[in-house]
């Protein structure tokens, strides 16, 4: 439209509206505009549809994208002083517009950089003839951290040491990318750029479908297939190796797991055995033979990487070394991603691959050597100075990077100084202006500086790029404040086409004949932590039930005055729920644990469930704050009730019968026939104070139960005949345990050559008893013994399936 | 002249509350090298492994991994062998002034595991310390030879360090060390090695034996040597690398078996362990080194 003038005024006038106040600042590219005002034409149709809404429509939209980001959970990690933080996602709306054709040479350039870093970390791991032939200090490799010595010699399986690489790249002034930083121990980004294109999708839920975005379904599918296709053989897994949940990237890799259909493992989950990686399993240790790894390299093995590791796999470099697996990206692979490489790629491309690099990085200078030292001291002015062994992007100043002849921090010595006692240790980079992009700030569209992440894997044939990006937005003018730590956003990037493009999606398509997957291994820790996530959320419930109870006999008689409001403060104390605050301090506890147990698991759950559960979490910690005894809690109480009722209708009613499901299944009926047990030995005692019988069925939400089944006043046998023998009330004893032999036959009956073990035995021992049982047989001792019964079972289930 | 000793090493742990499974890292084997030959040796592990690798690593010690998949309540790892060393020649001081030894290092472009530059920079048990760089710099002189250089460090460690096993541990860091001026071969090599690096002389780390001679009319004690630690040097192309023990301020010599090389003790443990426990262990090293 714009090229040919043919728009009409209307629009025109919109455009210009909304354009009014975009002025990117002299000397920069901008993205959206040429250098002479005019509107690049690939940003047209995204510009006319933003001109064309009203301010309120516009409003909606964006809140659509916050929306999905909410219920889909995506957060990032700040890190503060104090620790660290879930925050908001801090999505720009607009995305960055980049034509196909532009795309397209990109791509080259990438797939280039790609293939010289395969080479280049195959001569560091292998001969070290770029040392050896004056093509790289010696110092600069052998003084790295991440060049990881035990890897030297190493063959990779698959017969390259890297399968995923990310590149962070900038447009200079010029209007020519380069790239910043070379991606390569463990990218990040990729999660984080499909989240952002669906919520950005969202925004733009009336434009994006014929807008001629390139989709990112393909790249992930073909992700997918290279990954599992670096199995080598059928039985054996992939998996994405994780430091775990309080990484900052944590919930992405959570996310491709799920999406992806990978395993998503920690170190204390491998084992290396008979000089194989395997994961330990509920069924027992199953092979694993690829690791996507987003754990840095040297955390990977105390033995032969960092010895104080608490995260790594003891032998992982020698299964390695062994060809046991391939990881995607072999161990030692940050080498590259050191600064100071990047003042010797240039030539290094030249004598590996006898061309110049198609796509050229920020020019870099290293200060171990004399001229280069010089040069860049005379430039003082238009340099960033900074370590050159550090794996941080350029702009991403600290305060050990000086910028323009200056540090950021408190005054240190001079920069000159600084050069000549540091030399070798330092690179000077040239600070290039970044493009800036259209972002919507305070209701204007404004110009902002960007850098964007673009990632590329290996398939078999060839290196593909991911047709799109994650984009990084600066929160004000200022390039070195990008990063999302610094207040910068994320944004979608959308290479466009002339034509409509192919819709793809992760999946073969429909008509094809379908076969149904195995199920997937289920890795002992995520077994471990569905059960007690299944353990505490029981106990979270049992507690709000008694503490209910108790509030309102408080309520109606008050502190003191009836025995039975004294023995359930009493019974509350003695779980560990002090009754001086309305809202113990320990019942939010057991929801903090119970989500704790359910963040690591993430993969393995359902936002719905997720949601339900943080909710569930957030509301009790919301009326610990404000709920008085009495009443008010009682009523309080009853919420969180209705709250928990609906997670178990989502866990119940939703969740597939996985052996993950059962894990958190056996745990509430262990918890729960506990926890009734417990109720009896106290309120169907014989010495119970009036009321107590009462107090015991109400607890185990029976009352109408009982009313109908007896139609006579609550007595010791009719009590403990519905609450622990009673085979149909799900609030027995006798009706919980059938659960637990239920489900422990189905999880032991994969293997179902097996003698009964410890586990099955223990339950039908009880079971047993439970149904032969008469209700006089049941007083507190009994119940002592089928509580300690009862923890017997759990030893067992955790020796058996969780450890 | 040439010395042949039996040797004898065995390293014990006991545990209170054993894990399902261990692994550990051994590297006990004596070295051949120019100098020294090992005649035979025969590492074990009692009880015997589940698994069991045995390879060189990257500055070509021998290292065995031992896996085992039981509950260990006790676990002991040996080495009985036979070495021959022989001594060293030399005496005459070939090594450049000091300011000439970075030409001769930037002349070694190389990464091979026998390049002074993995010697120079950080490694995981010697960080950059500044106080123990000013010590550097006071002790030598500007038109000192790198040899003497090296001579003069470990001779003035030697004096103001007391030997003492009870001051640091196994995990004592070079500079808590150097604070109190006490500590055992591999503080004192570790501080060695920190002060010649501030300097820019690439310096290593060996674990090895030393043969220990009883007082006069007393019988040698049974176990009762220990694994001894020096530090190695490079003084330049012509005389490449010289082994110095500072805790005794002598050059390494006859009395001296190589086991392992490497840039810090982290390199060379005799034996590195990953036991899925938490309960505590105790250990036991015994050393004989006899000569025949």
């Amino acid at each position: 439209m714009a090229e040919d003038g043919t728009e009409t005024a209307p629009a025109d006038k919109a455009r210009a509206r909304l354009l009014d106040g975009y002025d990117p600042p002299p000397g920069v590219a901008d993205e959206l505009k040429r250098a002479d005002g005019s509107l690049r034409p690939v940003w047209a149709p995204l510009i006319d549809h933003l001109a064309a809404q009203s301010s309120e429509t516009r409003a909606r939209s964006f809140a659509r994208g916050d929306q999905y980001l909410h219920d889909a959970g995506v957060y990032f990690r700040q890190y503060t002083g104090q620790g660290s933080t879930e925050r908001v996602w801090p999505l720009s709306h607009l995305p960055v517009v980049i034509s196909g054709e532009e795309w397209r040479g990109l791509t080259e350039g990438i797939v280039q950089r790609a293939e010289l870093l395969e080479r280049v970390m195959a001569d560091l791991y292998g001969p070290g003839e770029l040392v050896r032939n004056g093509h790289l200090p010696a110092e600069l490799v052998a003084r790295n951290p991440e060049w990881l010595r035990p890897i030297v010699g190493a063959e990779p399986r698959s017969g390259h040491f890297l399968h995923m690489l990310a590149f962070e790249i900038g447009r200079s002034p010029d209007g020519s990318w380069f790239v910043l930083g070379d991606r390569t121990q463990a990218p990040s980004g990729t999660g984080f750029a499909l989240e952002n294109r669906m919520a950005t999708g969202r925004v733009f839920h009336d434009f994006f479908p014929d807008a001629n975005v390139e989709r990112l379904a393909g790249f992930f599918r073909a992700a997918r297939d290279a990954i599992n296709g670096l199995r080598g053989d059928e039985n054996a897994r992939a998996a994405i190796l994780t430091p775990g949940l309080h990484t900052d990237t944590y919930y992405e890799h959570a996310y491709i797991a799920r999406y992806l259909g990978f395993m998503l493992l920690e170190c204390e989950d491998l084992k290396v055995q008979d000089g194989k990686l395997m994961v330990r399993t509920i069924d027992g240790p199953e092979p694993v033979s690829v690791l996507w790894r987003r754990l840095d390299s040297r955390f990977a093995d105390p033995l032969e990487l960092d010895e104080s590791s608490a995260l790594g796999t003891p032998g992982m470099v020698s299964a390695l070394r062994g060809g046991a697996m391939t990881m995607v990206n072999c161990l030692g692979s940050g080498v590259l991603e050191a600064r100071a490489l990047m003042a010797f790629l240039p030539r290094i491309a030249r004598a590996l691959l006898g061309e110049p690099l198609k796509l050229p990085n920020i020019a870099t200078w290293w200060c171990g050597q004399g001229a280069e030292r010089d040069y860049v001291l005379a430039n003082l002015e238009r340099m960033m100075i900074g370590p050159a062994l550090s794996t941080k992007l350029p702009f991403d100043i600290d305060g050990t990077t000086a910028l323009g002849g200056k540090f950021r921090g408190a005054a240190q010595e001079p920069v000159a100084d600084w050069l000549r006692r540091e030399g070798g240790g330092l690179v000077g980079q040239e600070a290039v202006s970044l493009s800036t992009t259209p972002a919507m700030i305070g209701g204007r569209m404004v110009p902002r500086p960007m850098v964007v992440r673009v990632f590329a894997m290996r398939t078999p044939e060839g290196w593909t790029v991911m047709p799109g990006g994650y984009a990084r937005i600066g929160r004000t003018e200022d390039p070195t404040a990008l990063a999302m730590q610094a207040g910068g956003s994320v944004a979608d990037v959308w290479v466009t086409s002339k034509q409509p493009v192919r819709t793809e999606t992760l999946g073969p398509s429909g008509d094809q004949p379908y076969v149904r997957r195995r199920p997937g291994h289920l890795p002992a820790r995520a077994a471990d932590n569905l059960f007690w996530l299944g353990r505490y959320v029981e106990r979270a419930e049992s507690g709000v039930r008694l503490l209910r109870a108790w509030h309102l006999r408080l309520e109606e008689y008050g502190p003191g005055t009836v025995p039975v409001v004294d023995s359930l403060r009493r019974f509350l104390r003695g779980f560990g729920f002090e009754t001086g605050r309305a809202v113990p301090p320990h019942l939010l506890g057991l929801f903090d644990s119970a989500t704790g147990c359910a963040a690591k698991v993430r993969d393995r759950f359902s936002n719905d469930g997720w949601n339900a559960l943080s909710d569930l979490s957030a509301s009790a910690h919301g009326m610990a704050t404000r709920v008085q005894h009495g009443d008010d809690a009682a009523r309080a109480m009853s919420v969180l009730l209705r709250k928990l009722a609906g997670f178990a209708g989502l866990v119940h009613d939703n969740m597939f019968r996985f052996n993950g499901w059962r894990f958190l299944t056996l745990g509430r009926a262990l918890e729960r026939a506990d926890q009734i047990a417990a109720v009896l030995q106290v309120f169907a005692a014989p010495d119970t104070p009036p009321g107590g019988l009462d107090s015991a069925v109400e607890v185990g939400d029976s009352v109408m139960t009982h009313r109908r089944r007896y139609a006579v006043e609550t007595s010791r046998s009719t009590v403990i005949d519905l609450l622990a023998l009673d085979a149909d009330n799900p609030r027995s004893i006798r009706f919980q345990v059938d659960i637990l032999r239920e489900d422990e036959a189905r999880l032991s009956g994969e293997v179902s050559h097996r003698r009964v073990d410890e586990a099955a035995r223990r339950i039908l021992t009880l079971q047993t008893e439970l149904a032969v049982a008469t209700p006089e047989q049941i007083g507190p001792e009994r119940l002592t013994e089928i509580r300690s019964r009862l923890a017997g079972i759990s030893d067992a289930l955790t020796a058996r399936y969780l450890s | 002249m040439s010395m042949t000793y039996d040797i004898r090493l065995r390293i014990a742990y006991a545990y209170d509350s054993p894990a399902a499974s261990s692994r550990a890292m051994l590297r006990m084997m004596p070295r051949t090298l120019p100098g020294q030959q090992l005649l035979y040796g025969v590492l074990g592990t009692d009880p015997a492994p589940s698994y069991r690798r045995d390879d060189l690593d990257f500055f070509g010690n021998a290292t065995t991994q031992v896996a085992h998949d039981m509950r260990l309540r006790r676990i002991a790892f040996s080495f009985e062998g036979r070495v021959r060393r022989s001594a060293f020649s030399g005496g005459l001081d070939l090594s450049p002034r000091r300011d000439a030894l970075a030409r001769e290092l930037a002349a070694a472009a190389s990464i091979a595991p026998d390049s002074p530059h993995h010697f120079l920079g950080a490694s995981p048990r010697v960080p950059h310390e500044p106080e123990i760089a000013a010590f550097a710099q006071e002790t030598v002189e500007g038109g000192m030879s790198t040899m003497a250089a090296v001579d003069a460090i470990s001779r003035r460690l030697h004096d103001e360090f007391t030997f003492d096993p009870s001051a640091t541990e196994v995990t004592t860091t070079p500079i808590e060390a150097f604070a109190a001026r006490r500590g055992v071969c591999q503080d004192i090599s570790h501080v060695m090695i920190g002060a010649l690096r501030s300097l820019s002389i690439p310096a290593g780390y060996v674990s090895g034996f030393l043969r220990t001679i009883p007082p006069a009319g007393r019988p040698r004690l049974e176990g009762a040597d220990a694994m001894h630690a020096w530090v190695r040097a490079w003084c330049g192309t012509e005389m490449g690398w010289l082994e110095f023990d500072p805790t005794n301020a002598i050059r390494a010599g006859t009395d001296h078996v190589t086991v392992a090389l490497g840039r810090d003790y982290s390199d060379v443990a005799p034996a590195k362990g990953s036991l899925r426990s938490a309960g505590s262990h105790a250990s036991t090293h015994q050393v004989d080194v006899i000569p025949v």
